[in-house]
């Protein structure tokens, strides 16, 4: 046994190669003798058994996993966004359960402190009378909201989900960084981080015993849906919008956790209380679980400027008609002064000391806390005090005191000196480091963590695990996610086996269930919008493919059937002359925000054809596609991956309200599109070989073939394109489909609106049935043209506003 | 003095609104020993669906109503019978300008009236540097703190054009101090900023004025609309005080206090305001007339 035992060391040795922790600051993987700790054993054993090919390919598993799920970072430079993969360090964070039970009972106690000081802060204000908190800076916080002191949570609590930046200290304790209570974000991002790094190490985690992120999941749904006062109210995840930083989380967790999703102006307020506009009419609304800023919620009460709030959101809140998760106010805790106070208000409210002490800071609003920051300037950063922004991820309000130069320091204490009370100093920190892969060769890191918890019936549930921010640099005191830091996965590793999957399914067998069926009226018009715009490129795309492809079998442009298809192109805001057209760009470009819109909704394979679509878009705007063959080629390409994506659309889509306002969009396009295209190629005067590009412009022509044989004639084009049931491509065929989706609507909404609307899509289709070819000319195209998108914009009229 | 106040504020829009939601700031407050009011009525037109009140966090009773029904005008008219106590002059002294920094830092309340909220940056007032100078300028650094504000507003009343042409309701003190010119509200903000710029507390009061001056006396500037001026606070021993900058005057029994807020944002008349784009023009009307006759002298 002597000889594996070596080779095993070896490779041990070969992994460890590069591994060089920082002297003086504590390491994850190593102690301080430099001996792997117990609780990375296994993992680190695992690890080396693989050659670095190998790693890289289970290491791809983990990247694949988050591009097909459409996980990405959206990155702010100066004016714009972008998307970025996201930045996953592949390489867990290993913890003990056991020092990880004392993180979160300190922790426990640290939220059970900030509640009672909410509490305080919108109560009786005793902290701020006893001199335990100053008033000033209470009352210059922006985040201390006026419309809501005095008034009481409905559910008794000011905070329900919480999470904690933490980090290990030079002494190998841990400091709270930051806490945030005004609507953290991230635990989407765990459990996306978690599933893309189980995937790479598949078949270590299966056994390695770490704590399942699923039961706190479950805790956290089951918390939303109990505060309900009625089982026939939603609880709803309210947005900033699709423009948000973490948009695609929050669709993700709405989507995971089966909540409606809903921006601002999707919910009303009616006699104080809180409503959804739904395509089924109005829905009570019990539980808000707002990730949006509490300035931002109401216009009327609170942000005048807000464009994303609900007007008289504040005034249902006061009346105690509905539960805001974390309750509107709560940010005021966030505020980085308040970290200079809470050791003392620890001792005065909960007798002792913090659990874990949080990063030292001070007020330069007193005298001797203001002498104390300039005596110790260069082991400080110096920012504004009511900011909620986390120091290690400093802007440009933030003075780095190590990195001041004479004037500077000079600078710096001038400004502590007018400017005190807005002015906190901070101790540096030095992260404790973890190992990250890095060209090949494990490295240390510096690293700290998120971590979650949510109230439920029995008290504080922590997530068992998280994420952590690993640094770019090995010495680092700086974890900006938008500084090229990257996420790694948490594993709490227990010395015993864990929960499953399979248990925790039997414990949810009890959950309480969310009321379903709600389709709000702003996803509606984004669902039926996706379907026209999808539909309109599609007919776009035929349109200038047609073009490319007669002009590639030598056809001149001045021939009349292609001046004929310019003019029509005209018409309809379309230069079929351009390879790559401006209108289809702008269509494509149209359906990719209303998807992005509807994300929650959409399975991750058709997130994923509708960015594909859109990157070969791209692709071939950057090639500039020659006209002719090449542009041909080019539609045919679009063509194939925009059916992929209707089609994923159609299939994948639960036949539910969302499907019909999908096939409505479609079919409604695709009505106007098909009767406006007939009425210019079936006109008398049109140019020889206008039926055909009438058969091709319906993808008809192989239908036309087998049934009429190779010579089109008006009426065979009429009758195959316009009147043809079995056509899935014919006017007809969409009426009869217009009508089939609007009658569960109207009986959805029952109003007379509704039911009128369908009236008249059941008299169009009777009045069409009736026709024979003949009747099928231009003016009647025109007409029926206008008939139906008189429909579309009662439609809109009636569900989706 | 007994008035009869009545106060009509209307606003019209371009085109028809579908609904509507308001706060209204149009109750004038009861100040014990200072202001009565009785017999007060509101009434909104069109009816609106809902209509409830409260009271917000500067005590002043707000009321909101909610249009259900597609409108193109509406208008919320206020009558009340309110009385103005005439106050003895304060024997108080004011704080002197230096010792401010320490009395604000040992407050330790944080109830409607008190200075800490009226400190700092607030949604309509920024204090700065141009303004710090410009108070300076005028009065020694030890100055009393209600000299200050006698002489600020004085000299703001001297510099300033009273033009409603010149500004909007929107437009920054910023603007309306470079230009001079402005109404009550850009009168009454750039004090705010001064005074908070050189540390004393300051916030806004909306309210009105009496309509004709008692005989002998001219007519009050800005009283054919509702009325904006400022209050400033003094130190522990003298308290609030309320300066009309517009026409440089500590308040009187000629003007009648609706809310106090830290500026126009926290009280002005009429929230909520549709901005469409066939655009919205707003109009006011005031009638304060004395029931009884003052003393001449």
């Amino acid at each position: 046994m002597a000889r594996p035992r070596k080779a095993a060391e070896e490779t041990l040795f070969r992994l460890l190669a590069h591994y060089k922790p920082v002297p003086g600051v504590p390491d994850e993987l190593l102690d301080a003798e430099g001996r792997i700790r117990p609780v990375w054993q296994n993992f680190i054993s695992h690890l080396s058994e693989h050659d670095p090919d190998t790693l890289r390919q289970m290491f791809s598993r983990g990247d694949a996993y988050l591009k097909n799920s459409g996980v990405f970072l959206r990155q702010y430079t100066e004016d714009s966004a972008a998307e970025r993969p996201w930045p996953l360090s592949h390489i867990p964070v290993l913890i003990g359960a056991k020092e990880w039970g004392d993180i979160a009972g300190a922790l426990k106690q640290r939220a059970d402190l900030l509640e009672v000081a909410a509490a305080d802060l919108y109560g009786p204000n005793q902290l701020v009378a006893d001199g335990a908190l100053p008033g000033q800076l209470i009352a210059q916080s922006p985040e201390w909201i006026r419309p809501l002191v005095g008034v009481k949570p409905r559910g008794g609590h000011h905070l329900n989900f919480v999470a904690f930046e933490i980090s290990r200290g030079p002494d190998g304790r841990w400091w709270v960084l930051n806490d945030r209570t005004q609507a953290p974000s991230g635990a989407g991002y765990a459990l996306e981080t978690r599933v893309a790094t189980s995937r790479i190490f598949a078949e270590h985690y299966a056994d390695a015993k770490v704590h399942r992120l699923s039961g706190f999941f479950s805790e956290f749904r089951a918390a939303l849906l109990n505060m309900r006062t009625s089982q026939d109210a939603h609880v709803a995840i309210l947005t900033p919008g699709p423009f948000s930083e973490t948009y695609f989380e929050q669709s993700y967790i709405a989507r995971y956790l089966g909540l409606l999703l809903v921006e601002g102006e999707d919910l009303t307020i009616q006699q104080g209380k809180v409503f959804v506009r739904t395509v089924s009419g109005l829905q009570p609304v019990d539980v808000l679980w707002r990730r949006l800023d509490t300035l931002y919620a109401d216009p009327l009460e609170l942000d005048e400027a807000s464009q994303i709030g609900t007007a008289g959101l504040v005034g249902a809140v006061r009346r105690g008609n509905v539960s805001v998760v974390n309750a509107l106010g709560a940010g005021i805790l966030e505020s980085r002064a308040l970290l200079a106070f809470l050791p003392r208000i620890s001792r005065r409210l909960a007798g002792k000391p913090l659990g874990i002490p949080n990063i030292a800071t001070w007020w330069c609003g007193q005298p001797a806390e203001r002498e104390h920051v300039v005596s110790r300037l260069e082991n400080m950063l110096i920012g504004p005090a009511l900011s909620t922004r986390q120091m290690f991820d400093p802007d440009e309000s933030t003075i780095m005191g190590s990195q001041l130069r004479k004037q500077g320091v000079d600078f710096a204490k001038r400004l502590i000196d007018t400017e005190g009370e807005l002015l906190v100093g901070q101790e540096t920190v030095s992260f404790s480091t973890s190992p990250a892969w890095v060209d090949d060769a494990l490295v240390p890191r510096p690293m700290s963590l998120r971590v979650f918890m949510v109230r439920t019936t029995d008290g504080w549930c922590v997530m068992p695990g998280g994420f952590a921010r690993i640094g770019k640099e090995t010495n680092s005191n700086v974890l900006s996610m938008q500084a090229g830091s990257s996420v790694a996965d948490v594993w709490i590793v227990s010395d015993e086996p864990v929960d499953t999957v399979t248990r925790l399914a039997r414990g949810q067998a009890k959950a309480p269930r969310a009321k379903q069926g709600a389709l709000p009226s702003k996803a509606a018009e984004n669902l039926y919008w996706l379907a026209r715009y999808m539909e309109r490129a599609e007919g776009f795309t035929r349109l200038t493919r047609a073009r490319h492809e007669r002009l590639a079998e030598a056809a001149s442009p001045q021939s009349p059937l292609l001046v004929h298809l310019t003019r029509y192109g005209t018409f309809i805001g379309l230069d079929t002359q351009a390879s790559i057209p401006p209108a289809l760009e702008g269509t494509i470009r149209s359906a990719l925000r209303a998807a992005e819109s509807v994300r929650d909704r959409l399975s991750p394979d058709g997130w994923a054809a509708i960015n594909q679509l859109s990157d070969r878009l791209d692709d071939a705007l950057a090639r500039s596609v020659p006209p002719g063959d090449g542009a041909a080629q080019e539609m045919g390409v679009l063509l194939r991956q925009s059916s992929a994506f209707t089609g994923l659309l159609q299939d994948n889509m639960y036949r539910f309200t969302e499907w019909r306002f999908l096939s409505l969009g479609r079919s409604i396009e695709r009505l106007m599109a098909l009767s406006s295209a007939l009425a210019s190629f079936l006109a008398d005067d049109a140019p020889l070989g206008s039926l055909d590009l009438a058969l091709e412009y319906a993808d008809s022509s192989i239908s036309h073939r087998r049934r009429y044989g190779f010579q089109p004639s008006r009426p065979s084009v009429a009758e195959l394109t316009a009147l043809d049931e079995l056509n899935p491509r014919s006017l007809i065929f969409h009426l009869v489909e217009l009508e089939t989706h609007m009658r569960p609507l109207a009986d959805l909404m029952k109003s007379s609106g509704s039911a009128e609307l369908l009236a008249d899509c059941t008299a169009l289709r009777e009045t069409f049935e009736a026709l024979t070819p003949e009747d099928i000319d231009p003016d009647y195209l025109v007409g029926f043209r206008n008939k139906v998108a008189a429909i579309s914009d009662n439609l809109t009229r009636i569900f989706m506003s | 003095m007994l008035y009869d106040l009545k106060l009509s504020i209307a606003y019209r829009y371009g085109g028809m609104v579908l609904t509507g939601r308001h706060l209204l700031h149009l109750w004038p407050l009861d100040l014990p020993g200072v202001q009565s009011v009785s017999d007060q009525i509101l009434t909104v037109t069109p009816e609106p669906a809902e209509r409830s009140g409260f009271r917000d966090f500067f005590g002043n009773w707000t009321s909101e109503v909610v249009f259900a029904e597609a409108h193109q005008r509406f208008e919320a008219s206020l009558t009340a019978r309110v009385e103005r106590h005439k106050q003895p002059a304060p024997q108080a002294v004011s704080a002197n300008l230096e010792t401010m920094p320490d009395i604000l830092s040992s407050i330790k309340s944080l109830a409607a009236d008190s200075p800490l909220h009226f400190l700092g940056t607030t949604p309509r007032v920024r204090p700065n540097l141009v303004l710090q100078d410009y108070v300076r300028d005028l009065v020694p650094l030890d100055a009393s703190t209600r000299h200050v504000v006698h002489r600020l507003g004085e000299r703001l009343h001297e510099e300033m054009t009273f033009d409603p042409s010149a500004t909007s309701v929107d437009t920054r003190h910023e603007d309306a101090f470079a230009a001079r010119k402005g109404v009550c509200q850009d009168f009454s903000h750039i004090m705010i900023a001064a005074l908070r710029s050189i540390g004393i507390p300051a916030g806004y009061v909306s309210g009105c004025l009496r309509t004709e001056p008692p005989p002998g006396k001219p007519r009050l500037e800005g009283a054919d609309a509702m009325h904006a001026w400022v209050r400033a606070w003094c130190g522990p021993e003298l308290g609030w005080i309320e300066y009309d900058p517009t026409n440089a005057c500590e308040v009187s029994t000629n003007h009648i206090v609706i809310a106090y807020g830290r500026d126009y944002s926290d009280v002005s008349p009429v929230k909520g305001v549709l901005k469409s784009a066939s655009g919205q023009a707003g109009s006011q009307a005031v009638d304060v007339v004395p029931l009884e006759e003052e003393m001449p002298g």
